[in-house]
C-alpha cells in the first residue's frame, strides 16, 4: 500500500529557504511568482491493506516524528 | 557534581564538553551512549551537547530527541534534575518536548561560526550564578539552525516569567540588530523550562573555558554550576 505524507510549514512561521527559492525564480526569469514556501514529502510504503489502519499509522507517524507540530502541519494520503 | 554528557552518533562536542566538566567540577563525566537505556547512579548534571545528530536528518534533533536515552533524561528532569543542552544539544531539547519552542534556519540563511557577545540576564539561577546580572561575556557559536522561534504566548511566558537567561548582544551589551546573528525572537540565545532546572542555549561555553582558547569567559557557567551542587549537598 502506497502512501504519502506531505508535511508544510505553518502559516505565519517566517520560511527564509522559500524566499530565498523565491529570488532565485525572479533571477532566473521565470514571471509571475508571487511567493514560495517549501515541504517535505515522505513516499511511504505500508504492509497489508488495511486503508483505516494505515492512515491511522501514518498520522501516528506525522504526529509522533515527521512533522513538528509546533511549526508543522501535515497530510495523510493512501494512494492504493 | 557528577556529570554524564550523552551521545547521539553524529555529536561531536562531547569531549569539550567533557573537558570544561573536568576543568571546573575536577571530575571525569560519564559518557553516555543514546541507546542506552539509564544515566549513571548518582547523576546531577546531564549535558546534551554539541554537533550533528543524525546529520541533522529529518529536523535538527529529531531523531536524538526520539532515541531510549531520552526517557532516562526526561525522568532525571521531572525528577527536579539539571539537564543543559548546548546547540545540537538545545534542538534536541525542544524536540523532545524538554523545552518549548524550536530552533530554525538562520534568518540570514547562513552557517555562523564566530564569537559573539551574551548578555547574562539573570545571575540567581544554576545556570547563570557564576556571573553578574547584565554582564556580558564571549562565547563562540557555530550553527545553521540557531533562530529560536516560539508561538506568542509563550515568548510572553518566558519573558515574563524571566526564562530567557542568555540574549545575543553587542561587546557593550545593547540588544541591536547586528548583534542577533541568527534573528532569534527577543535575541534568545538561551532558556530554561518553567521549573527552571533545564537549560538550553545555543552558544558553545564549553570552548571557552582556559586560556589557550583565547577567552575564559565560559568558565562561569561551569563553576556556577559546581557551585550550585557544593552547597545542595
Amino acid at each position: 500500500m502506497k502512501a504519502r505524507v506531505t508535511v508544510t510549514l505553518k502559516s505565519g512561521i517566517l520560511d527564509p529557504q522559500g524566499k530565498a527559492i523565491e529570488g532565485a525564480l525572479k533571477s532566473l526569469g521565470v514571471d509571475g511568482v508571487a511567493s514560495v514556501r517549501q515541504g517535505k514529502v515522505f513516499d511511504i510504503e505500508l504492509s497489508g491493506n488495511d486503508k483505516a489502519k494505515a492512515e491511522a499509522a501514518l498520522k501516528q507517524a506525522a504526529d509522533k516524528l515527521l512533522a513538528n507540530t509546533v511549526i508543522e502541519n501535515y497530510r495523510v494520503e493512501v494512494v492504493g | 557534581m557528577k556529570s554524564a554528557v550523552v551521545v547521539f552518533p553524529g555529536i561531536n562536542r562531547e569531549r569539550d564538553m567533557a573537558r570544561a566538566l573536568k576543568l571546573a567540577s575536577g571530575n571525569d563525566t560519564a559518557l553516555v551512549w543514546h541507546a542506552d537505556t539509564a544515566l549513571p547512579d548518582g547523576t546531577d548534571l546531564v549535558v546534551v551537547p554539541g554537533g550533528f545528530s543524525y546529520g541533522d536528518y529529518l529536523r535538527c534533533g529529531a531523531i536524538a530527541a526520539r532515541a531510549p536515552i531520552m526517557d532516562a533524561v526526561r525522568a532525571h528532569a521531572a525528577g527536579g534534575g539539571l539537564v543543559m543542552g548546548v546547540c545540537n544539544g538545545f534542538q534536541i531539547l525542544c524536540e523532545a518536548g524538554l523545552l518549548p519552542g524550536v530552533l530554525m534556519r538562520n534568518a540570514r540563511l547562513k552557517f555562523i561560526c564566530k564569537d559573539v557577545h551574551l548578555r547574562v540576564e539573570r545571575s540567581d539561577t544554576p545556570f547563570t550564578r557564576g556571573y553578574n546580572a547584565g554582564q556580558v561575556i564571549r562565547v563562540p557559536v557555530a550553527h545553521g539552525e540557531g533562530n529560536y522561534e516560539a508561538d506568542e504566548d509563550t515568548v510572553k511566558r518566558l519573558e515574563g516569567e524571566g526564562r530567557v537567561l542568555y540574549r545575543y548582544c553587542s561587546p557593550d551589551g545593547a540588544l541591536d540588530e547586528q548583534a542577533n546573528v541568527n534573528g532569534a525572537t527577543h535575541a534568545i540565545a538561551g532558556i530554561v523550562n518553567d521549573a527552571g532546572n533545564v537549560l538550553g542555549m545555543m552558544p558553545h561555553p564549553e570552548n571557552h573555558v582556559e586560556a589557550i582558547m583565547g577567552c575564559t569567559d565560559g568558565r562561569g557557567l561551569f563553576a556556577g554550576l559546581v557551585e550550585h551542587f557544593s552547597h545542595a549537598a
